[in-house]
């Protein structure tokens, strides 16, 4: 049976479709779903995609948050379905209380796109298992709230438990603390990256294909649950 | 104040009216009141004045702009032409490809982020009424001097505008150009440029027929946002010290254009509409008038209807009211149920303002009483038209007679001077790296961007199975212009489908945005005709018809005008977007071709400008022939893989185009001057129909052969090679050098 | 020390998006009942010196030309009493 990998959309969801296709490109089956409806349609694992939900207005994620598909994904995500915050997806994950911390504005107060060089921390996670940790990787990076912020006991418990799941190398883009560009909950079924690995899939349209590891993780981690 | 009604208008014929505030001339008022055979209400002088103003009217323009159509080339690919929201070309496969450039320069001046914000919203409208989904957005953008304090205050402010509403819409920035000149001061330039894809049977257009069928109005509700704007705007110059005619600025909601976005294509995707058509420049007055004048039958609207933001407007108000986000749709009244609820969908507001009527009549009620009864095509489609007079200036001869020759300018006559001059070129604002400003745009959302800055072109998927593409690329040169409107004209178009050409795609059609000073100057005029004359010969030769844009006047500050700068964008189509060629040289070892001939052309350049500060003599000469046997060569050198790499010659010659290669393919480059050629010549001419090319050794012979025998001057000048630019017998600089040259010129300046 | 507070507002007539999406899903979580939604900003400016009128007016003027575009905002400056 074909994996179903659900990608949802928001009022100003934009990468969706890109999620979708890293999915299928990664052998899974891409399911979309829709901000109002709370029934995930029997989907193994959930994609929040980037964008501007909402259009980041009050604070990025903080109104996508209490959408109705959320309650339910916030309850599946805690019985350890696997999910992927990406960019958007990672600031709806933090406002969802899923992932400590916070994404605040990047500290050259500028939106920056660039091919974003990344140290894989973590390769236990539901979504890094294809990847050896301390592996280099080049992927988009795009945002304007990119900068992850915490306390520093937070800071230092994700450090502690290994909950950093990749950090920028050469150059931090957005001013994140410790570097930090992705982190995941203690079980390691949940994990928000704010570069963008689905656009790292297909060599004609992304600077590498190194992106594709998530999708291809998780694949690998459900077919073997 | 008491409601403006037809019926008091005919009671009161002698009331007076704001006709000259609201910008109208003696005549037009009076050729009103003969429409009408009576004085118009309130409601319709304000129609009347928005719609006939310069910028909806396009009153000065309009005898020079229908040589586009009257010398427009034989093309299959047209499928809908001048006169709609947009061009729509066939590319193939049963694709339509929709695209248009469109100026927001004034706004942008006053309020730079929202100006360039709305003027992205704008265009993508315009598009997505076609009936299309944008897939790609380009800004050509002209800016005073870069070390200017007020470039400080308007291009942070237009890039992050850009950024803030391209972004937050989910459309990929691929191109485009920035462009720094002291003649942009008082008034920036800010054109945007949208591109959108649909299959033929969803092609929409402007029009509302079928008596009974309901008129819609959705997305944002209507608030004071710009009343009168397009109108005073484009009337007149702004002036700090005058009186006040600043309208209020329009502000833009990304995340509401969004919704408008997914929501429309969901209601083309389930047939609902009949017709369409955005609200932008005069709003409502603009979309109900072209509906019903380009339909059959009339059009009643009760505009009581139209949801308010603020409930103070004045039915005046509300019809030229510029508010952003919205849309009109023509709909069958058995399919409105079903578009009502995807409006509920997406969050949008929708709203029945009215229906098409079986009369010819535009009648609009407020409250139960008729404000309004005009017949729609005067307020739409029959404008006044001026014949502007226009003359040749009399300090043309003098600047054409001032060329840069050897005596007059100063040449570097040593290896060391070259290179000083080089480096000169390379770290100055217009040559170098724009990086700073691209990367605050998201080139790769959706996910099918296969060019983009700094390439040649713009280049995006259509389809993923097939891997069909299109490429667009926009240029224009307001100094080669200055000094000959026609010639310049046909420069900027000759460049723009020599980079579509050399990322591999086939050049098919032309929108140009015409950025000009005071209609009412006769140089001005004179410059406006010969470079729409320039521009409509030069299509006819190439086959590429212009399929729409638009024109934007007055952009002087006092007497002074800005150069004349026509901006020309190229579609393109390729079969396979795989074989497109991008700009770097990425193999070491490959041989490097210089496509063309090099003649001593330096008018205009950019080493005239950056190492003398000097603008005279001719712009380099325009063969269009060539540029088409060129642009033959180059797509089918990268259709059968006989290139790996491509880049136009123009501004700052080969030198310029060899830095860029050489540090987007991060390899050096080992060049020998050709025999008999100058080395300044030969590194800084800007003559046209030229390109640089990395042939793979393997390929070297059938390319050389093909060459031969179309005709086309290819001379081998080096190859790819180590980590430095080594100009035998000259000079050499290393990548770290030029690297260094190029890149952190705009952020220094500006960040 | 004292305090000056200058509030930053967009202009009534011009849209506010932010306000706009904060006011459409208020509703949907339970808090009813509220008509209309306007977003903006506060800078809080804490001075080295007293305030008297020569201060205030170059705050006045900070805020014209700096802290707000009033081509699309207004702004209010009231001195914060002291101890609060």
């Amino acid at each position: 049976m074909t994996t179903r990998v659900g990608v949802v959309t928001f009022p100003g969801s934009l990468d969706d479709r890109d999620a979708q296709r890293a999915v299928r490109l990664a052998g899974a089956e891409p399911v979309a779903l829709w901000h109002r409806d709370k029934d995930l349609h029997q989907v193994d694992a959930v994609v929040l995609p980037g964008g501007f939900s909402y259009g980041d207005y009050l604070r990025c994620g903080a109104i996508s948050r209490f959408s109705p598909v959320m309650d339910t994904i916030i309850e599946q995500a805690k019985l350890g379905m696997p999910v992927l915050g990406i960019c958007n997806g990672f600031q709806v994950l933090c406002e969802s209380h899923l992932l400590p911390g916070a994404l605040t504005r990047n500290d050259s107060l500028h939106f920056i796109c660039r091919d974003q060089k990344l140290r894989i921390e973590n390769a236990a996670t539901a979504w890094t298992g294809d990847y050896s940790a301390g592996q280099e990787i080049v992927v988009p990076l795009k945002n304007g709230e990119g900068r992850f912020v915490a306390d520093a006991h937070v800071l230092d418990a994700l450090e502690a438990e290994g909950r950093v799941v990749a950090r920028y190398l050469d150059v931090n883009p957005n001013g994140s603390y410790r570097d930090i560009a992705g982190i995941t909950n203690a079980a390691g079924n949940v994990v928000g990256l704010m570069p963008h690995p689905e656009h790292a899939v297909e060599p004609l349209t992304g600077p590498t294909t190194e992106g594709l590891g998530f999708f291809t993780s998780v694949l690998k981690q459900l077919v073997n649950a | 104040m008491s409601l403006d009604t037809v019926k008091n208008a005919e009671q009161t014929p002698d009331a007076a009216q704001p006709w000259a505030e609201l910008g109208l001339k003696k005549d037009e008022y009076a050729r009103i009141r003969e429409i009408l055979d009576r004085r118009p209400t309130g409601a319709e002088l304000a129609m009347y004045s928005v719609m006939w103003s310069e910028h909806c009217s396009y009153k000065s323009s309009k005898v020079h702009l229908k040589q586009f159509g009257e010398k427009k080339p034989d093309s299959d690919a047209m499928l809908v032409g001048i006169g709609e929201n947009a061009g729509v070309v066939d590319v193939g496969q049963g694709y339509a490809v929709t695209f248009k450039v469109e100026s927001h320069n004034h706004p942008s001046y006053i309020e730079p982020y929202q100006g360039a914000a709305t003027g992205i919203g704008g265009i993508v409208r315009d598009i997505l009424a076609m009936g299309a989904r944008p897939v790609a957005v380009m800004d050509p953008l002209r800016f005073g001097a870069a070390d200017h304090p007020d470039t400080r205050r308007v291009l942070p402010g237009i890039v992050a505008g850009i950024g803030g509403y391209g972004n937050c819409l989910g459309l990929p920035n691929i191109g485009g150009e920035v462009v720094f000149d002291s003649c942009y001061q008082g008034n920036p330039l800010v054109n945007a440029l949208c591109v959108g894809v649909m299959k033929h049977e969803d092609i929409h257009l402007a029009q509302a027929s079928g008596a009974g069928n309901k008129v819609i109005l959705y997305g944002a509700r209507t608030g004071g946002d710009g009343i009168g704007g397009v109108s005073v705007l484009a009337s007149e110059t702004f002036d700090a010290t005058g009186p006040a005619k600043r309208p209020a600025v329009q502000v833009g909601d990304p995340f509401q254009e969004k919704l408008l976005i997914e929501c429309t294509l969901e209601i083309f995707g389930e047939k609902l509409v009949k017709g369409i058509q955005d609200l932008g420049g005069a709003g409502l007055s603009c979309a109900t008038s072209e509906l019903a004048s380009a339909g059959s039958g009339g059009m009643r609207i009760e505009l009581d209807t139209v949801p308010l933001r603020d409930h103070t407007l004045s039915p005046e108000e509300i019809l030229m009211s510029e508010s952003q986000e919205r849309m009109c749709a023509i709909v069958e009244p058995d399919k409105v149920a079903r578009f009502l609820e995807i409006c509920e969908k997406w969050d949008v507001i929708a709203t029945v303002i009215g229906e098409v009527t079986d009369g010819e009549r535009l009648e609009i009620f407020w409250h139960g009483e008729l404000v309004v009864d005009v017949p729609p095509r005067t307020v739409a489609h029959e404008g006044p038209t001026y014949q502007r007079p226009y003359a040749r200036p009399d300090w043309q001869d003098a600047l054409q007679a001032d060329a840069p020759t050897g005596e007059r300018l100063a040449r570097p006559t040593t290896g060391e001077g070259l290179k000083a001059d080089l480096l000169k070129v390379a770290s100055s604002p217009n040559q170098a790296s724009k990086s700073w400003i691209t990367d605050q745009y998201d080139r790769y959302v959706l996910g099918n961007t296969v060019l983009s800055v700094p390439e040649d072109s713009g280049m995006i998927r259509i389809d993923e199975e097939t891997n069909l593409g299109v490429s667009v690329a926009t240029d224009g040169n307001g100094r080669y212009t200055k000094l000959d409107p026609y010639t310049g004209a046909q420069l900027a178009l000759a460049e723009a489908y020599r980079n579509v050409a050399a990322g591999g795609a086939k050049p098919l059609a032309v929108s140009d945005c015409l950025n000009f000073g005071s209609p009412e100057d006769p140089d001005v005029m004179w410059q406006f005709a010969e470079a729409t004359r320039g521009l409509a010969d030069a299509c006819l030769v190439l086959g590429t018809p212009v399929t729409g844009g638009n024109v934007s006047l007055y952009n002087q500050t006092g007497e002074t005008a800005i150069h004349p700068t026509p901006v020309v964008a190229v579609l393109g189509v390729i079969d396979d977007v795989t074989r497109r060629t991008p700009i770097g040289f990425a193999e070491e070892g490959q041989l490097l071709y210089l496509l063309g001939d090099t003649a001593d052309e330096l008018g205009g350049s950019a080493w005239s400008q950056v190492v003398h500060d000097h603008l005279g003599g001719l712009p380099p000469k325009v063969d269009l022939e060539r540029e088409r046997l060129l642009g033959d060569i180059l797509i089918a050198a990268s259709r059968d893989g006989m290139i790996d790499a491509a880049h136009d010659l123009s501004d700052g010659g080969l030198g310029q185009a060899l830095v860029e290669s050489c540090l987007k393919g991060g390899h050096g480059a080992r060049i020998i001057v050709p025999e008999g050629q100058d080395p300044f010549v030969f590194l800084f001419s800007e003559s046209a129909g030229r390109a640089i090319v990395a042939v793979p050794r393997s390929e070297e012979l059938r390319f050389n052969d093909m060459c031969t025998a179309r005709g086309l001057p290819a001379t081998r000048i080096g190859v790819v090679d180590g980590d430095v630019l080594d100009v035998q017998g000259q000079f050499t600089v290393s990548l770290a050098e030029l690297k260094d040259a190029h890149t952190g010129v705009i952020e220094a300046l500006l960040a | 020390m004292a305090r000056v507070v200058v509030d930053v507002m967009l202009k009534p007539e011009i849209l506010d998006p932010q306000g706009q999406a904060v006011q459409r899903a208020l509703p949907r979580l339970g808090f009813a009942g509220i008509a209309d939604v306007r977003q903006g900003k506060r800078f809080e400016l804490e001075l080295e010196g007293p305030v008297d009128d020569a201060v205030l007016a170059r705050i006045r003027e900070a805020a014209e030309t700096f802290l707000a575009n009033t081509v699309i905002e207004d702004f209010t400056v009231r001195v914060e009493e002291e101890g609060k």
